[in-house]
C-alpha cells in the first residue's frame, strides 16, 4: 500500500510539472507518443481493423453468412476466397471482417463498463475512507478469491449462453480490479497538501472530488483499463469458443475457431485464422497500453 | 509478525465462507426454478415437491444457504443430474488431473520467465531484454486456446511427433508417470504456459531492474564482489516477491485451465466444466467452482504466509 502510495503521489507531482510547461500535459503526452514507432504501428492495426469492421459491407468481398455446400473449406489463396472457405462454404475473409464486430463489441464493451462502475465506487472507497472503504473493498476482496476466467466461465455458465450474459460476466470481473486501482490512487491523492488546502478554502466534498481528486486519478485508472481490453478480447472470444457466448451462425472470432476446430485435419491454416485475429488484436492493444502508460508516465 | 500470521489465517475465514455464498449463489441466478438443479426435469410432481421438502427449498434463502454449507463442510457435493453418481467422485479424480497439468505448465512457465525475466532486468535495454519483453508480451496476449489448435496442427498433424487428444493412451483418465502419458502432457502444458511464462517475465524484469538500481548494488561493485555474487544478493532480494506472483500464478492456471483442457480432451476439473455446463447439470459446475475456488483461497492464504515469513519487512495493512 505504502509504495502505491508514494507512486501516486509522484505521479501527482509529475502531472503538476507537467502543466507547468508551456504546451501542457496533453502536449507533452502527444509529443512522447510520437517518438514512440512501436505504440504508432500498432495503434494504426487498430484503427485499420476498426474502420474495416465498421465499414465490414463496403469492404467484405461477399456475403458471411452465405454459404455454398460444393465450396466447403477451400484452401488459402484459392480464387474469389483469398483465405479460404469454413465448413459450410462461406468466405473466410468475409466472415474474419464480420467476426471483428462482436469481438471487438465483447472485448470493449465489458471493460467500459467496468471502468465506469470500478472508477465511481473506487473512488468513493478511496475518498470515503472508514467504514465506506471497508464494505467495497472486503467485497472486492471476495471477487478476487476466483480466478478471472473461472469467475467469467462460472457466471456465465449460470446464467446461460448468449451476449448479454457474457458481458455480464466480464464486466463482473474486471470490476473489481479497476475498484482496486481506483481506490489505490484516490487515496494517495486524497492524502495531499492541495486537497487539504482546498478543504480549508472550504470547497465542498463534492468539488474537491470533481476538480482535485478526478483529474490526477483518472489518467492513471484509464491506462490501467486500456490494458485490460486485450484481456477481455481474448476471454470473451474464449467464452464463446465454449459455448457461451455468441450463438452460430453469427460471425465472431471465438466461436469461428470453435466450429472449425474439427477442420484442422483438413484445412488447418484455414481453420486458424480466427485465432491469428484475436492473436493480432490483443498484442496491438497490449502494446497500445504499454506506449500510453509510458507517455503519460503511469506508474505501476 | 506472529499476531499478524494469525490475523491472515483469520481472514481467510470470511472470505472462505464468502465465497461458498458465491457458489451458492450461482444456482440462484440461473434461470429457472433451482429445484431443477437437483431433479431431473421429467420427475413427477410429488416427487418434485418432496425433494423441494427435503432439500429445504421451501425455506428461506439464508437458511438453505445454512444447511447447503453444513452439508458442503462434510464433503457432500450434491449428486450430477446426469450421472446420478456423487460430484466429489468425478470431481476428485478431475483435480488430480488438473494438478497435473498445471504443475508441469508452471515448471515450464516459471523457469523461462525467471530465465528470460532475470535477463532482460540484469541487461537492461540490450537486445536481450527486447527479445525477452517482446516473448513477455506475446506470452500475455496470446489466446492460449488457439495456441494450443496451431500446436496440435504443427506437432500432431503436420509432424505427426505428439498425440492431440486426452491425457493417455486409449483415452485413459487415470494418470500414470511413463512415457506415453508424458507424451500427452507436453503440447497442453506447453499451451497453459505461455500466460506465466509473460506475467513472470515481466514482473522478475522489474522487480530485478528495480533491485540493481539500488545503492547496496553499487556499494557491493564498490567493494570489488564479483558479478555472481552480487547476482546472490539481488536474487535473495527479488525472491520473496518473485514467488508471491508465482504462487498465484498456479492458481490461476488450476483455475484458468478450462480453454486449454476443452483443446486437448485433457480429462480434469475444465472438461468437467464444460460437460456440466452443456448439460446444465448444476451440482457439477457449483461443486467444480466452489472446490476451485477454495483451492485459490487456500494458496492465496499460504502465499501470503510464506512472503511475510521469508521477508518480514514487508508491511501489512
Amino acid at each position: 500500500m505504502s509504495t502505491s502510495t508514494a507512486a501516486a503521489a509522484e505521479l501527482a507531482i509529475q502531472a503538476a510539472q507537467a502543466h507547468a510547461r508551456s504546451e501542457g500535459y496533453w502536449g507533452g503526452v502527444w509529443k512522447r507518443l510520437k517518438r514512440d514507432p512501436v505504440t504508432i504501428a500498432c495503434a494504426l492495426v487498430l484503427l485499420l481493423m476498426l474502420l474495416a469492421i465498421v465499414f465490414a459491407p463496403l469492404v467484405a468481398p461477399a456475403d458471411p453468412f452465405q454459404g455454398s455446400m460444393i465450396r466447403r473449406l477451400r484452401p488459402i489463396g484459392t480464387e474469389n476466397h483469398p483465405l479460404g472457405t469454413d465448413e459450410l462454404g462461406r468466405d473466410m475473409l468475409t466472415r474474419l471482417i464480420y467476426g471483428g464486430r462482436l469481438s471487438w463489441y465483447m472485448g470493449i464493451v465489458p471493460v467500459a463498463l467496468a471502468f465506469v462502475i470500478g472508477t465511481v465506487l473506487g473512488v468513493l472507497a478511496g475518498f470515503a475512507g472508514g467504514k465506506v472503504n471497508m464494505l467495497i473493498m472486503r467485497v472486492t476482496d471476495v471477487f478476487y478469491a476466483f480466478p478471472s476466467v473461472l469467475l467469467a466461465v462460472a457466471i456465465s455458465g449460470a446464467l446461460g449462453a448468449g451476449i448479454t450474459n457474457a458481458i455480464l460476466a466480464l464486466t463482473l470481473v474486471f470490476v473489481p480490479q479497476i475498484i482496486r486501482v481506483a481506490e489505490s490512487v484516490t487515496t494517495g491523492v486524497r492524502n495531499l497538501d492541495f486537497v487539504d488546502a482546498a478543504r480549508a478554502s472550504g470547497a465542498s466534498a463534492f468539488t474537491i472530488v470533481r476538480v482535485h481528486v478526478l483529474g490526477n486519478v483518472l489518467g492513471p485508472i484509464f491506462v490501467y483499463a486500456t490494458s485490460l481490453i486485450s484481456v477481455c478480447m481474448i476471454l470473451a472470444s474464449g467464452l464463446s469458443f465454449l459455448g457461451l457466448g455468441t450463438r452460430p451462425p453469427e460471425p465472431e472470432w471465438g466461436l469461428m475457431l470453435n466450429t472449425l476446430r474439427t477442420a484442422i485435419y483438413v484445412q488447418p491454416w484455414v481453420a486458424v485464422l480466427p485465432g491469428a485475429c484475436i492473436f493480432v488484436t490483443s498484442i496491438c492493444f497490449n502494446l497500445v497500453s504499454d506506449g500510453l502508460r509510458a507517455a503519460m508516465d503511469v506508474k505501476g | 509478525m506472529l499476531v499478524y500470521l494469525v490475523k491472515r489465517v483469520l481472514y481467510a475465514i470470511p472470505i472462505a465462507l464468502a465465497v461458498g455464498f458465491v457458489c451458492f449463489m450461482l444456482v440462484q441466478i440461473a434461470p429457472g426454478d433451482p429445484i431443477n438443479a437437483i431433479v431431473p426435469p421429467d420427475a413427477p410432481q410429488e416427487v418434485v415437491e418432496q425433494v423441494r421438502r427435503d432439500y429445504g427449498l421451501d425455506k428461506p434463502l439464508p437458511v438453505q444457504f445454512a444447511l447447503w454449507l453444513g452439508k458442503v463442510v462434510q464433503g457432500d457435493l450434491g449428486r450430477s443430474l446426469a450421472t446420478g453418481r456423487p460430484v466429489w467422485g468425478d470431481l476428485s479424480s478431475a483435480i488430480g488431473n488438473t494438478l497435473t497439468l498445471a504443475l508441469a505448465a508452471s515448471l515450464i512457465g516459471f523457469v523461462l520467465g525467471c530465465v528470460l525475466g532475470g535477463l532482460a532486468g540484469t541487461f537492461r535495454g540490450s537486445i536481450l531484454d527486447r527479445v525477452a519483453t517482446t516473448f513477455a508480451v506475446a506470452g500475455v496476449s496470446v489466446p492460449h486456446y488457439w495456441l494450443g489448435m496451431v500446436l496440435v496442427v504443427v506437432f500432431a498433424v503436420q509432424l505427426p511427433w505428439l498425440p492431440a487428444m486426452g491425457a493417455g493412451p486409449g483415452g485413459s483418465a487415470d494418470w500414470v508417470w511413463d512415457w506415453a502419458h508424458i507424451q500427452h502432457l507436453v503440447l497442453p502444458a506447453i499451451t497453459l504456459s505461455v500466460i506465466p511464462m509473460g506475467i513472470v517475465t515481466r514482473t522478475v524484469r522489474g522487480i530485478i531492474a528495480e533491485i540493481m538500481n539500488q545503492e547496496f548494488v553499487v556499494a557491493l561493485r564498490g567493494k570489488g564482489l564479483t558479478r555472481f555474487a552480487i547476482f546472490l544478493h539481488v536474487v535473495k532480494n527479488a525472491a520473496p516477491n518473485a514467488l508471491a506472483v508465482m504462487g498465484l500464478q498456479l492458481g490461476y492456471l488450476m483455475g484458468g485451465s478450462i480453454l486449454v483442457e476443452t483443446v486437448f480432451s485433457w480429462p480434469g476439473t475444465g472438461l468437467l466444466l464444460n460437460s456440466a455446463i452443456f448439460q446444465r447439470d448444476m451440482p457439477v459446475l457449483q461443486g467444480t467452482i466452489l472446490v476451485l475456488a477454495m483451492f485459490f483461497v487456500a494458496l492465496n492464504l499460504f502465499v501470503d504466509l510464506i512472503q511475510t515469513t521469508l521477508d518480514p519487512r514487508i508491511k501489512r495493512a
